[in-house]
């Protein structure tokens, strides 16, 4: 019995860990398509939605079945659900990404030499760093890489309102690239949900380790200035 | 250590301790059980549980070398004083083993024994006795026009319903089960748990299960036994989501036991 679920916990961890590789490589190439306005990137990313939507159904099929099938409990029932959960903002991120890769390929089309007024590099690395972490943090059950995911999220926030204000400025002086700047701060705004589900993966694998929930007590998260 | 507001301590243990000669089965126990709730206590073969669930009503006395140790009292009274009526204990304590042990004779009969024992005459007062105590194991609907049958020739659930009903008939302070339910099939052993929830409220019942699931149904509190220690007491939802003890955690994920 035990041997049984233990199994099912290993092919359930392992599941996830490939969603994740594959998730992180499809943001990857969002960003990398952006940056360098890669068309047939793009649309990579676009094609292989259709992998991570499989591979997130198939994934919750069998967290169901390892519920019904061995009703575990406790640090078991806990990381079965925390599987689930991540598995769902695995998801989003990837359907994310999709929505990146389309504001690329339309930026590809458009003008290449059109300047933007702003660099998503930082914000890109950052939300990357974020993702990467917070699935290193549920390999690893590690808590404390778990927190610093949290802690980032706040930073990311401050860069999606620094390219708000930015796009708002570049819309004044620049009307006529109207069209390139909203899908700009679209793309902001993206990786802006990619940091948050960073954080809802790095929260829920606290919960797994510590049986606490913490989500919904951002303010444990955010430096003084920040709360101001 | 886990604290009803509003309920009142019905059993309480103090350094309880119950040895088979020099072995001491259930070691310094301290735990205190709330009135009108479902305890239920697990752990593996061998590590003290239905010793400790037959030291509430006095059953290890007739184990020889078995002894207690520290206080065991229920609604104050200390179990283990001398001068203590195990008789009159007993009518106090119902009990229920693990597998349904009615008498040679009839329906009537079996729920009636007791209270007829403690001076109940009136043929009257008795069917209603009987009735009450058949409603409330939900078995009424069952046998009530067969009373005067033998209750060897009802079904296993049926007669392990008959015997929760035996034991509710003299109004005990305290229920204790035995593995009420591991000799039944699971549509009578849902109907045993579904009787728990009944009673619940109504009795104070300490049940003793191999079936951690349905310690996890049943209970509002669970104690967790090993080696004769209790390692862990606490709500059911909490031993089940995130048991402080790592030996809880282990023993109930399976990792061991």
């Amino acid at each position: 019995m035990a041997l049984h679920i233990r199994r099912e916990i290993e092919h359930l961890k392992k599941d996830i860990l490939m969603e994740g590789t594959v998730v992180e490589e499809s943001l990857f190439k969002a960003m990398k398509s952006l940056e360098t306005r890669d068309a047939a990137m793009a649309r990579e990313v676009i094609d292989n939605d259709v992998t991570i939507d499989h591979m997130e159904v198939e994934l919750e099929e069998e967290c169901l079945k390892a519920l019904a099938l061995h009703q575990p409990v406790a640090i078991d029932l806990r990381l079965i659900i925390t599987i689930m959960k991540i598995n769902n903002d695995l998801e989003r991120v990837g359907d994310l990404a999709v929505n990146i890769a389309e504001r690329a390929l339309f930026l590809a089309h458009s003008d290449r030499d059109k300047k933007t007024p702003f660099d998503f590099s930082a914000m890109a690395e950052k939300t990357r760093e974020m993702l990467g972490k917070s699935l290193d943090a549920l390999v690893n059950e590690n808590t404390a890489l778990a927190y610093e995911v949290c802690m980032a999220d706040s930073e990311v926030d401050r860069m999606n309102r620094e390219i708000f204000l930015k796009v708002h400025e570049a819309i004044r002086t620049d009307p006529g690239n109207v069209e390139c700047l909203i899908h700009m701060l679209s793309v902001s705004r993206h990786m802006e949900r990619v940091a948050d589900h960073a954080t809802n993966i790095a929260e829920d694998v606290i919960y797994m380790i510590e049986g606490e929930i913490v989500r919904h007590k951002a303010e444990n998260f955010r430096s003084p200035d920040e709360q101001l | 250590m886990v604290e009803f507001p509003g309920k009142k301590d019905l059993l309480t243990a103090e350094n309880f301790s119950v040895f088979y000669g020099s072995n001491e089965a259930v070691r310094r126990v301290s735990l205190d059980i709330p009135e009108g709730l479902v305890t239920s206590i697990i752990g593996p073969s061998g590590c003290g549980k239905s010793t400790f669930l037959r030291a509430v009503n006095r059953m290890n006395d007739l184990i020889p070398r078995c002894r207690a140790e520290g206080a065991l009292r229920l609604d104050g009274q200390d179990l283990y004083e001398q001068g203590v009526d195990v008789v009159m204990l007993r009518k106090t304590v119902g009990m229920v083993f693990q597998k349904p042990n009615p008498f040679p004779k009839s329906i009537f009969d079996n729920i009636s024994f007791g209270p007829r024992i403690h001076g109940l005459r009136d043929r009257s007062k008795l069917a209603a006795v009987v009735e009450k105590s058949l409603r409330q194991a939900a078995l009424w609907d069952e046998v009530k026009d067969r009373l005067g049958d033998n209750a060897l020739g009802l079904s296993g659930g049926q007669q392990q319903r008959l015997c929760i009903a035996r034991a509710i008939a003299v109004k005990p302070k305290i229920l204790l089960m035995d593995e009420p339910a591991s000799a039944l099939d699971p549509a009578s052993t849902s109907r045993i748990e579904d009787l728990i929830a009944e009673l619940r409220g109504k009795y104070t019942i300490l049940i003793v299960t191999h079936n951690m699931q349905q310690a996890a149904r049943v209970s509002d509190l669970t104690a967790f036994f090993y080696e004769g220690n209790l390692i862990e007491f606490d709500e059911t939802s909490r031993i089940f989501t995130k048991p402080r003890e790592k030996r809880t955690e282990d023993y109930i994920t399976g990792r061991f036991g």
